[in-house]
């Protein structure tokens, strides 16, 4: 049994990553380092109005006088910022008009990632704002959105076609002072997604953003901002690959949500970066600023995740509940394995009064990573009745491995009602033996527990995500038996 | 505060050799290094221990006089009874204190006479200092750097104490604002059985006292340690008890904070045998501008280990409430059990609750579990009491009573759960 077991566990840590092949394809890229100079050429390049690079200096001035933060559970060595490049972008004819424009090997990237552009559009009815590198290569399904008044686009089309609405909104939710990456973010971001959907719009389809890192040496700091006008719907979807390398590369995103009163958003991310190879060499560093704000009365927010790339993933999607009977919404599932290490939870803050959150989130570590969940549930002074509910279990699989919680309450009103539960297992013989003895390998029993475990987070993703992150989960893990 | 801290190097500086210099010699560097906690320090998020190293700070290091009948009201039930030990202003005074068992059942001995006997320099050294690595602070360091006016306990093998010992820590503050910083070191030895009392007495003015309590417990011995505050808005604590079980053995400390002002009591319960078990009970119920800060530490460094925690707040006025629990699991410590669960009650609109269980677990066959709430008193169990002809203010406080009750049954000497329920009873107005 034992060494059954290690070989399963040989073949899941040596599964290859799926995702890590390199695009061939001619990029465009500005000189390595950091400085206003470097700032000026994105902004330049990118042919933005005066505002626009002003925010940016501002962010760079103030990242000079911060430092980077140390409270995170997770360790690496000091990132050099001046080897980076901080703008490379697939050399192609500016903004195509149609899918047939775009560079056929740049197309063939997508469909090797399973983000088929065209059959994406015929098919599924998913619209898919593609992000390589730095930049927006492909937005599709953008008129039939437009009958609807809603904006889906990339976050420099967006600068130059709707700078009142950026001017309004970029940085409402998270100011560039806001910490060490977003002051970066803000100075140095390439391009993103931005989607606005006007007042009492449903929108009739899923939005996505594909995140793909292709070139070598750059970091990718990209931008969402999503802004719901009263008594709105959208439900976004974002995912991200990167090719192997043998270096780190950082990737520093910020995300924005602004929903008013009654309208819905809800975010769901499948996060696969490159997680480094067995001993840890190579992967991407996740640190990401994710925020929304519900602002109006009734506004919803939710944000799922499924974690199981990046060598190092530190990421806190978080609600301000600022309407009253504003609801947020936190569902995780994080796989950490080798020697990944990933630091994520989220933070609900209530302020309006009969506002209630949720919080499940599922923690699987295996091989020699850590696994933390760190949260914050704050109820203010004039919160009155807002309930919060959290979960927070892990799991461990092989004794290498650890699995931590930190979260924080912090409760200002009488009338609230807060509760948090935690537990720490691994997957039980018994289970096992269970499904042993009705004919299940040992295997499949395990990938059966799992899912069983993750469950409660994988029914929130929408179904196109579902099925790749069962896959994925499949792939990180199944047969690790502790 | 550079003034008070002037104050405390001078005083240091004249303080006379002995056989704990080095320790205390060491530990002053450590003070010196590390600082007072400032607001930005982790574990010190919502105390600002800072703002008790005030200008008016005075830290007196001589006898002050007092008799055992100054302190007549602040004595503990059946006090005749037990070992009564007194601590004036943070120094052992054996001239108030009374041993009341055997010689050879308890030993007691400042810590410097002890440090410096053949027989007891060994059990000294592996118990002084045991929960510095747990706490790298200044605050912490700055006990050590002067404990050599404190006691050393020790149980003799295979002693089961019948009578209690009771713990005095008295501030005499009659002349301004105090320092005090007592510190105790006990010794179980195997098969031994001890409860131990602390309570707290501030006389006159505003007090701070800053203690540390180290118990090292060896096999088959079972330690009862119970801390009861109730000594008056203007006494600050911060206060340190590690107990380390270096054998198979049970522990069981029992915390209960009804009054003072910023109040932070560190728990560390250091596992170190196979089969070791601990339980940890607190009970804060606190009103007016009290803050009281609860950190615990369950270190599990051995297999077979059971830890359980309990720690229950009613908070009421502007009051705060911190907890901090800590679990950690360490590698080869499988097949542990630890439990915790912190649960809140707020009473006031101006009443605060932070709570932080935190897991650090690197075994994969342990069961750890934790949970925290924070409510108010049940509104449908009100409207059944109320059904039944009970007064509103009558039902409140049955079932803040019930709610506490919890942890008041977890002390197990009669008269010392009579007497603090006789304190909880008179300040949630129970009167059945």
């Amino acid at each position: 049994m034992p060494e059954e077991n290690e070989e399963l566990l040989d073949q899941i840590t040596s599964s290859e990553y799926k995702y890590g092949f390199v695009t061939d394809i001619e990029s465009e890229s500005a000189p390595k380092g950091l400085n206003e100079n470097t700032i000026r050429f994105i902004s330049a390049k990118k042919n933005e109005p005066d505002w626009m690079l002003e925010y940016r200096l501002k962010a760079y001035r103030h990242w000079l006088t911060m430092e980077t933060p140390k409270w995170a559970n997770v360790a690496f060595p000091p990132i050099d910022y001046q080897d980076i490049i901080y703008y490379s972008a697939p050399k192609q004819k500016i903004t195509p008009n149609s899918l047939d424009e775009i560079d056929p090997e740049l197309r063939l990237t997508f469909e090797k990632l399973g983000i088929s552009l065209q059959e994406q559009k015929r098919l599924t009815g998913v619209a898919v704002d593609a992000v390589m590198d730095s930049v927006s290569v492909a937005t599709t399904f953008k008129a039939e959105l437009a009958e609807l008044g809603i904006i889906f686009c990339s976050m420099s089309e967006a600068v130059h076609e709707h700078p009142e609405l950026i001017r309004k909104h970029l940085g409402s939710v998270v100011p560039y002072t806001d910490n060490y990456f977003t002051a970066l973010n803000s100075a140095v971001f390439s391009d993103g997604s931005f989607c606005y959907i006007p007042e009492g719009v449903r929108c009739p389809m899923e939005l996505s953003t594909y995140f793909r890192i292709n070139a070598a040496n750059t970091g990718q700091f990209e931008r969402t901002l999503i802004v719901a006008e009263a008594g709105s719907y959208v439900s976004y979807l974002e995912g991200c690959t990167a090719p192997m390398r043998d270096e780190h590369q950082l990737h520093a995103a910020v995300v924005e949500i602004s929903a008013f009163e009654k309208s819905e958003v809800k975010y769901s991310t499948v996060q696969n970066w490159y997680p480094g190879n067995k001993e840890g060499i190579g992967g991407i560093y996740n640190f990401v600023t994710k925020r929304g704000i519900c602002q109006g009365d009734h506004a919803k927010i939710s944000w799922t995740q499924v974690e199981t790339g990046s060598a190092i993933t530190w990421k806190y999607p978080s609600v301000i509940l600022k309407g009253d009977y504003s609801v947020g919404e936190f569902y995780s599932v994080a796989v950490t394995n080798n020697m990944q290490q990933a630091d994520t939870g989220t933070k609900m803050i209530h302020i309006g009064k009969h506002t209630r959150s949720r919080i499940v989130s599922k923690g699987i570590s295996a091989g020699k990573s850590n696994n933390s969940y760190r949260g914050l549930v704050q109820v203010g002074r004039n919160a009155v009745k807002a309930r919060n509910f959290s979960q927070c279990d892990s799991l461990l699989l092989g004794d290498q491995c650890g699995a931590h919680t930190f979260p924080y309450i912090e409760v200002k009103n009488s009338s609230a009602i807060v509760e948090h539960e935690a537990t720490t297992s691994k997957i039980g013989e018994d289970q096992i033996f269970y499904c042993n003895q009705r004919g299940i390998d040992t295997e499949a029993a395990v990938a059966l527990i799992i899912n069983g475990f993750a469950k409660e987070v994988m029914n929130q993703l929408p179904m196109e995500f579902a099925v790749e992150a069962q896959k994925l989960l499949a792939i990180s893990l199944e047969g690790s038996v502790g | 505060m550079q003034e008070s801290i002037n104050h405390i190097t001078e005083l240091h500086e004249s303080l006379p050799g002995d056989s704990l210099s080095d320790f205390s010699d060491r530990a002053f560097k450590d003070f010196n290094q590390l600082g007072i906690p400032k607001a930005k320090h982790e574990e010190w998020r919502y105390v600002k221990v800072s703002s008790l190293f005030r200008k008016d700070l005075t830290y007196p290091l001589h006898d002050s006089g007092l008799t055992i009948e100054d302190l007549q009201d602040h004595l503990l039930p059946d006090h005749d009874q037990a070992t009564t030990i007194f601590f004036i202003n943070g120094i052992y005074a054996p001239a108030l204190s009374m041993v009341n068992h055997a010689q050879d059942e308890l030993v007691l001995l400042p810590l410097s006479v002890a440090a410096a006997s053949t027989e007891y320099a060994d059990k000294v050294k592996s118990t002084l200092g045991q929960s510095t690595p747990y706490h790298p602070d200044g605050i912490h360091a700055l006990n050590a750097a002067f404990s050599s006016k404190g006691i050393f306990i020790a149980v003799p093998p295979g002693k089961t104490l019948a009578r209690p010992v009771y713990i005095y820590q008295v501030s005499d503050s009659r002349k301004g604002y105090t320092l005090s910083q007592p510190r105790t070191l006990v010794h179980v030895g195997a098969g031994s059985s001890i409860h131990l009392a602390t309570t707290y007495a501030t006389l006159g003015h505003e007090s701070f006292t800053n203690e540390v309590t180290e118990v090292l417990v060896e096999k088959d011995a079972s330690v009862y340690y119970y801390k009861i505050q109730d000594e008056g808005a203007k006494a600050h604590h911060v206060g340190t008890t590690s107990i380390r079980q270096i054998g198979k053995s049970l522990t069981n400390a029992v915390t209960i904070s009804l009054s003072g002002g910023l109040v932070r009591n560190n728990l560390d319960m250091i596992m170190e045998a196979e089969y070791g078990e601990s339980h940890m009970y607190g009970l804060y119920l606190l009103n007016g501008n009290t803050l009281v800060d609860n950190h615990t530490i369950v270190d599990n460094a051995k297999p077979h280990c059971l830890s359980n925690e309990l720690y229950k707040g009613i908070l009421d006025g502007h009051s705060t409430g911190v907890f901090n629990g800590k679990i950690f699991v360490r590698k080869d410590a499988q097949k542990t059990n630890a439990y915790q669960s912190n649960k809140n009650i707020l009473l006031g609109d101006h009443a605060t609750v932070n709570t932080k269980p935190q897991l650090e677990i690197f075994a994969d066959d342990v069961k750890c579990s934790h949970g925290c709430t924070v409510g108010r008193p049940d509104d449908d169990a009100l409207f059944y009491l109320r059904s039944r002809g009970i007064s509103e203010k009558n039902a409140r406080s049955l079932l803040l009573h019930a709610y506490a009750v919890d942890i008041l049954d977890k002390i197990q000497l009669p008269a010392l759960r009579a007497h603090v329920d006789e304190l909880i009873s008179e300040r949630l107005e129970f009167n059945f």
